[in-house]
């Protein structure tokens, strides 16, 4: 069988990471290829370098597009050729009709007038194959996300395409929006037209791919064929994940004390989506002296259970309790949660954590201004001194502490960040993600302030998307996914694998499970 | 790239001249400009501009773009704007109007009353901004509107005064000379060397701390020429002040309302969190700040400065007119953006839009004097508002 794809040795270097090291990838002409890895394995930049928006010379390597070796300036010349990229987060825009979506940036018009009549006409047809019936005159944003993923499949098809890459294409749609758009690649395969399929749903991968390339760490681990053999989770799994654990967290003794902080039934909905229930019926606990991990996949609801508990600052119609020290406490304002001892971090520190035009010395103090200022009035000089204090704790490479945060790196602005929150003296903190894209040597100093803390006595909530840091750093680790919590485990009988199977085995209990457990 | 890379070097104490002037050009560079401004029309006026009587008209004429702009600086830190200014000089100089002339209110009275309005003015604005995130956009340019109507429909179109002599005294009234002495106002020379000495006394405390403390500071050469030129510059002002009437009461508020805003926009945990706010408003909220109620506040201070603007201005012009304030938000946000403050929030100074406000006030006036048209001085003041800004992005783009 011929291939369609070939990305030989395909590195992509950015500043202080290598985000591909040497990927290979082929897909054959006609099959449905799947491509897996964990959060940050390097699939979505290999997809970006494959459509051009890493432009030719931007990494090394070579690609073959049906035998012709390319070299895309941008994404107009991938999808000159056909191959056609959907991201998990759509290209839409909402407010303008199926119709104008479809032909957006590639109108049908005649010397800059548009033909409506043509269009619409056009439309539905893209929109028959696709299997929808809605009129194209409907607004996008009057139909569900399912049906703009479909839309956005049909936009794809309005191009000629060959290669169809799909990103997370169900990662927001329910079982039967999602089934009907594996039938739909399904179709396309028996059309000829070939894809790319990202995925977490190992289900869905058993289910449609014929091929699975495994991604790690920027690296190929393997190519599957699924013909050759049923694969099974486990396989995929280990393939995943297999990496060895280093040295690369500070030793800690753990004795974890008296529970610190309990959240009981804590639910939040959807800001936008009455009703849609993001965070479920939480119950979890923190002891004093312990690190609580948080795993689960991105869109688990991690993030948006912590910032709806602290001081409701995502979701609307939320309940539940929080307890600290056995007390209830009240947490429905920011300022009230950080009174109440609370406080936390981000996990997107330049657009929620950090002034990034002011100085460090200024986001230092920001959560806690009282603390360097007497009847409103700011003590300058202590300031600085605070700030100078957490610049040599936490180590917080500088030319000073007027430096202004955005000439920062990744990582001293994660440092930043926790100094602020140090400085707010809170009892539980709740780190979101506190080392993602940051390097090796600035993540172990960050675990060493981690165990610092909880030395001191507090508790710390980690949520991160990282298995080996969570195992490595955690005392106790819940597992969250689809806004419920739906395992919890010592850290000590934790492993990788049992949590991708926590994961794995919540999700989609359904008739799609049935496939699965055939393969198994 | 990284900062990493860089081994962190033993901090200097006293920063090298050239890095700091570097870090500083903009303040520095505005400086300069004004000076040079003055400069360039001191010698095409042939000495008009800064002679005395001029000089007092300047500060009379700008004083209420100052005191806005004063204002202004808080709401485009925090990330708005507010286009209303002027209509509400124009509405609150009806109000007192009305109150002086026709009901005969004495002017204390309708001057609180007229402040306690353009605080409610504002606060009807911020309500909107803050707490239904209507962009301050459309908020201020419909407040631009409704209260330009209103100043028309409290005056019947017509033109109110004129006004009792105490009120007068406001804008066109200068301050008692306890030393009485005839043809020059020692009072004044005595008020403009104590003023920058106390100055410069304080800013020697705060050297010395900052050495205790040992934090990198301006370098002692630059220090000493900046206080050098301070004095001498205020001093001289004073002197030929002295020479006229002396101090006019409209530069005594006015200074005092620097002051006092040079104050809290530095000093303060309030003047802190307006910048926070203005430069990451989530970051700011998720800190703890409550950015709506600050926001809020941003407008109703806004207002109360608007209206203590209206007054001014309509004691100088001893009526109420219905074209009163006409335009005068363009000078007051130009003045802030001449001064550095960034359209997109979190970035400007008290010091930078109050001379942003005379950089303006001194092309203005003199324009006038060497005979250049109202239609090419707003060419001129337009070119100007520009290349400070294209200044500005340029600036950080390098940095």
């Amino acid at each position: 069988m011929n291939s369609i794809l070939e990305m030989r040795g395909i590195t992509k270097t950015f500043p202080g990471v290598k985000a591909l090291d040497n990927v290979n990838l082929s897909v054959r002409e006609g099959e449905i290829h799947a491509l897996i890895g964990e959060n940050g394995a390097g699939k979505s930049t290999l997809m970006k370098v494959l459509s051009g928006v890493y432009p030719h010379g931007t990494y090394e390597g070579e690609i073959r597009f049906r035998g012709q070796p390319v070299a895309f300036r941008g994404i107009a010349d991938s999808e000159k050729l056909g191959i056609i990229i959907i991201h998990q987060e759509l290209a839409l825009v909402p407010l303008l009709s199926i119709t104008e979506n479809l032909f957006l940036g590639n109108e049908q018009a005649k010397r800059g007038r548009i033909d409506w009549i043509a269009a619409t006409a056009r439309a539905r047809e893209l929109l028959r194959m696709v299997g929808l019936t809605d009129s194209p005159e409907t607004l996008v944003t009057d139909i569900g996300v399912g049906k703009q993923q479909l839309v956005e499949i049909a936009k794809a098809l309005s191009k000629e395409v060959k290669l169809l890459i799909l990103d997370e294409p169900t990662a927001s749609l329910n079982e039967s929006d999602s089934d009907a758009l594996l039938a739909l690649l399904l179709r396309f395969k028996e059309q000829g037209i070939s894809s790319i399929l990202i995925s977490h749903k190992l289900n869905e991968i058993a289910k449609v791919a014929d091929r699975v390339t495994i991604l790690r760490d920027g690296t190929t681990v393997e190519t599957l064929d699924c013909h050759d053999a049923p694969i099974s989770q486990d396989r995929i799994i280990k393939g995943m994940v297999g990496r060895d654990l280093a040295d690369r967290y500070p030793r800690r003794t753990s004795n974890p004390g008296n529970i610190l902080f309990e959240v009981k039934g804590w639910s939040a909905d959807h800001p936008i989506h009455p009703g849609r229930r993001v965070v479920r019926d939480i119950d979890l606990h923190v002891r004093q002296g312990e690190v609580v991990g948080i795993a689960g996949l991105m869109g688990a609801g991690r993030t948006e259970f912590a910032m709806s508990l602290f001081g409701r600052s995502y979701g609307r119609n939320i309940r539940g309790k929080a307890f600290l020290g056995g007390r209830e406490i009240d947490v429905s304002t920011i300022r009230k949660a950080m009174d109440n001892g609370l406080a936390y971090a981000t996990e997107d520190r330049k657009h929620y954590g950090l002034v990034l035009d002011n100085d460090i010395r200024h986001n230092v103090t920001l959560a806690k201004l009282d603390g360097v200022a007497r009847r409103g009035v700011i003590h300058h000089e202590r300031e600085i001194e605070v700030a100078n204090d957490f610049r040599r704790r936490l180590r917080i490479r500088c030319s000073d502490v007027f430096q202004h945060t955005v000439n920062l790196s990744g990582g001293n602005q994660q440092k930043v960040v926790l100094s602020k929150w140090l400085f707010a003296d809170p009892q539980v903190l709740i780190l979101d993600e506190p080392t993602r894209g940051i390097d090796v040597g600035a993540k172990y100093e960050i675990y060493t302030i981690v165990n610092q803390l909880v030395a001191e006595g507090r508790g710390v909530i980690l949520i991160s998307s990282e298995l080996p840091e969570l195992l490595g750093v955690a005392d106790r680790i819940y597992v969250m996914n689809e806004g419920a919590l739906v395992a919890e485990m010592p850290a000590a009988d934790a492993s990788q694998e049992k949590i991708m199977h926590a994961i794995m085995s919540s999700a989609s209990k359904s008739p799609a499970a049935a496939v699965r457990e055939s393969l198994q | 790239m990284s900062a990493e890379l860089n081994m962190p070097a033993a901090p200097s104490r006293q920063a090298s001249m050239a890095k700091f002037l570097k870090s500083h050009m903009r303040d520095y560079g505005m400086l300069i400009s004004l000076l040079a401004i003055v400069a360039f029309f001191q010698y095409m006026t042939n000495g008009t501009l800064l002679q005395p009587l001029n000089l007092t008209n300047l500060v009379l004429q700008n004083s209420y773009i100052v005191i806005m702009a004063l204002g202004m600086l808080l709401v485009i830190v925090a990330g708005h704007i507010d286009l209303s200014v002027g209509s509400i000089v124009g509405f609150i100089g009806a109000l007192a109007a009305i109150l002086m002339v026709q009901f005969h209110w004495h002017f204390i009275p309708t001057a609180i009353v007229s402040l306690m309005a353009g605080a409610a003015i504002g606060a009807a604005q911020g309500y909107w901004v803050a707490y239904f995130r209507i962009p301050s956009f459309i908020v201020t340019l419909a407040g631009m509107l409704v209260f330009r109507g209103l100043s028309l429909a409290l005056l019947a179109g017509q033109s109110v005064g004129p006004f009792p002599v105490e009120f007068q005294r406001l804008s066109s009234g200068f301050i008692p000379d306890v030393f009485g002495t005839t043809g020059f106002h020692t009072t004044t020379l005595l008020l403009s060397i104590a003023t920058p000495a106390i100055m410069i006394a304080f800013s020697v405390a705060a050297r010395i701390r900052r050495h205790r403390f040992a934090i990198e500071q301006e370098p002692l050469v630059l220090f000493l020429l900046k206080s050098a030129g301070l004095f001498a510059v205020v001093a001289y002002v004073g002197w030929l002040l002295a020479t006229y009437k002396g101090l006019p009461n409209v530069l005594i508020i006015m200074a005092l309302l620097i002051g006092l805003y040079a104050f809290v926009t530095r000093d303060t945990t309030i003047g802190r969190r307006i910048y926070a706010l203005g430069g990451n408003e989530k970051a700011a909220k998720l800190s703890g700040i409550d950015t709506r109620r600050l926001s809020f506040y941003t407008f109703v201070n806004m207002g109360v400065l608007a209206a203590l603007a209206g007054l001014i201005f309509a004691a100088r012009l001893n009526t109420a007119t219905p074209k009163a304030g006409v335009s005068f938000e363009l000078d007051v946000i130009a003045a802030c953006f001449i001064g550095g403050a960034s359209a997109s929030g979190g970035v400007g100074r008290v010091t930078g839009a109050v001379i942003g406000a005379f950089i303006m006030g001194v092309m203005n006036n003199g324009m006038s004097i060497v005979g250049i048209g109202i239609d090419w001085q707003q060419v001129i003041k337009g070119l100007v508002l520009l290349a400070a800004v294209c200044f500005d992005v340029y600036n950080k783009g390098k940095a």
